[in-house]
């Protein structure tokens, strides 16, 4: 059997392809994955001509309890930390009752769905100062409608309810979303089968439902704990890190220390631990899901 | 029995949906309220003087809040990815879906395992990248870089998989080369998947807030999502104005989404099916 003879021609014709994208890719993704590696490895000031080796003494300083940026940081990982552990477990199972509601065969489905979802389309920036008027502890219409008076942006532990609270308001259609794909992927003979077996409603979405949708859970978790760690316009907007730095996450202070003050060697070894501690956590979290099955 | 719990059903749906929708509405009234209503104790939630000066604030603007120019810049940012995105993500997944060269496997396997690098990591050293490139503050710091995101190849090489062979086959047999088969066949076949990541990447370069805030630095070259936080910081408690930034912000995507729907929900859905 001969080849069409096309393939036989032209080597270059996968570089024609490729080219563009790749230009693209290493540009903006392979260099700067190498290149951040290189300036954590030096004290990197943006605005200073030298900018001498130090070896791995911007990790050594996150670790060394007598650095100027210990405690700064280790408060920042401890409100992503809190930020994380908060929000997953509500956008892992908020989502899913969500999504079995929109599951059913009713009227105006389709409009409920998108209503759901809505939120999601609008920008962090769009919610956060949204939010950060309607929680406003002495002018906000949350406090007057409920008749409470309640520091929702200044105080702990309200600080975070409220940010938690505003990223699932605002992402938990997205994750519906793709719950609902997963569960209408769900082979209708599966039910069937466990009602012919006597199965109610219950045991069907232990034993159907539950496992049907592992693969789909998955995802799901690790998208939202990914987007959690990467928490950075709602406590701008709505907590500026109030009170004190309490609610200032990681990204807040990796950004700050790198790109306003122009330490960028001490705030590229941080992104890296931060990358490190994500890695564990997602680890950790595969490892869950396998034992369950 | 069955209709009682039917209705029970029926009215949390429709409370879940108020949760969504009221704070939304709150905030298109209130950018239509006075400033002295907006702050009033205790608040209202429908104007009693309907009042278009926030937005004609905004149209007026500032040196400091040229809002008209962000909304411009928003566009110009969001329109030029999008088309950069179909271009380069269009080809770099026909050639990992459709020709055969060697390390096709590993190169795929490169560019989809970026997927997982979350996008902090990348902030420091790609500042510095698009520095030396002469691009802070311009923009082609909002265009370019973010259109190297894996995404579209893998998405589109995926569709491009599902596509039936045969089309291409007897294309080649009549002589057409890879470039023509692209153009002409490929491309057309494609248009659902490159409608669903246009819009995605439309959208979330519409709403881009981290990246701006530190790449641009004077407010002409500003976008929306920055440009709130500004507005933010010089309004304090004019809220009307504040709100009014948010609507016009939200305005282009809202539409977008109502018009595209299909499209962004069932890109969403499909990202998950694969994970």
């Amino acid at each position: 059997m001969t080849a069409p003879p096309v393939r036989r021609r032209g080597r270059l014709t996968p570089l024609f392809f490729l080219s563009p994208y790749l230009l693209l890719f290493c540009l903006f993704v392979a260099v700067p994955a190498v290149y951040g590696l290189y300036i954590s490895l030096h004290e990197w000031d943006y605005l200073l001509p030298g900018k001498p080796f130090v070896g791995l003494d911007n990790y050594a300083a996150l670790f060394d309890p007598d650095s100027p940026v210990h405690d700064n940081f280790w408060t920042s990982m401890k409100a992503t930390g809190v930020f994380t552990l908060g929000s997953v477990p509500p956008l892992v199972v908020l989502p899913l009752g969500v999504a079995m509601i929109l599951n059913r065969r009713f009227p105006g489905r389709t409009f409920f769905r998108a209503v759901f979802f809505l939120p999601f389309v609008l920008g962090v920036a769009v919610i956060g100062v949204m939010w950060r008027i309607l929680l406003d502890p002495n002018l906000g219409f949350v406090n007057h409608l409920f008749g409470l008076d309640i520091p929702w942006t200044t105080d702990l532990p309200w600080a975070w309810v409220s940010l938690i609270g505003i990223t699932v308001w605002w992402t938990l259609g997205f994750n519906a979303v793709i719950y609902l794909a997963g569960l209408q992927d769900i082979p209708r003979e599966l039910y069937d089968a466990a009602s012919v077996d006597g199965a109610g409603a219950w045991q069907r979405f232990v034993h159907v439902t539950l496992p049907g949708l592992r693969p789909v859970a998955v995802f799901v978790t690790t998208v939202t704990i990914l987007a959690s760690a990467n928490m950075f316009g709602q406590a701008l907007l709505v907590t500026q890190g109030a009170p004190g730095i309490e609610t200032r996450t990681a990204i807040m202070y990796i950004a700050q220390e790198g790109l306003v003050d122009y330490r960028m060697g001490s705030a590229a070894a941080m992104s890296y631990v931060l990358t490190l501690a994500l890695i564990v956590v997602s680890v950790i979290n595969f490892r869950i899901f396998r034992s369950r099955s | 029995m069955k209709t009682l719990k039917a209705s029970a059903w029926y009215v949390m749906l429709v409370g879940f949906a108020a949760i969504v929708i009221v704070p939304l509405l709150w905030m298109l009234l209130t950018s239509l309220k006075t400033n002295v209503e907006a702050t009033r104790i205790p608040p209202t939630f429908v104007p009693e003087e309907w009042s278009t000066g926030a937005y004609r604030t905004l149209a007026e603007g500032t040196s400091e809040t040229p809002v008209l120019r962000w909304f411009l810049n928003s566009m110009v940012a969001a329109t030029g990815q999008t088309v950069l995105v179909l271009v380069v993500a269009s080809t770099a997944a026909y050639a990992l879906a459709r020709l055969e060269f060697r390390g096709r496997g590993l190169l795929f396997g490169i560019i989809v395992g970026t997927l997982l690098v979350p996008s902090f990591t990348l902030l420091i050293p790609n500042f510095l990248v698009v520095d030396q490139l002469g691009w802070l503050d311009s923009p082609w710091a909002l265009i370019v870089p973010g259109a190297a995101s894996a995404f579209g190849v893998f998405f589109l090489r995926q569709f491009f998989l599902s596509l039936p062979p045969e089309l291409e086959e007897a294309a080649t047999l009549e002589g057409a080369n890879h470039l023509q088969i692209f153009l002409r066949i490929v491309l057309p076949l494609a248009r659902p998947a490159l409608a669903t990541l246009a819009v995605l990447t439309f959208l979330s370069n519409w709403n881009e807030f981290i990246w701006p805030i530190y790449v641009l630095f004077s407010p002409d070259q500003f976008t929306l999502p920055p440009g709130l936080s500004i507005l933010q910081g010089a309004y304090t408690i004019d809220y009307p104005v504040i709100m009014a930034g948010a609507v016009l912000a939200s305005v282009p995507v809202l539409v977008l989404f109502v018009i595209a729907q299909r499209y962004v929900i069932e890109g969403v859905s499909r990202s998950g099916l694969k994970g």
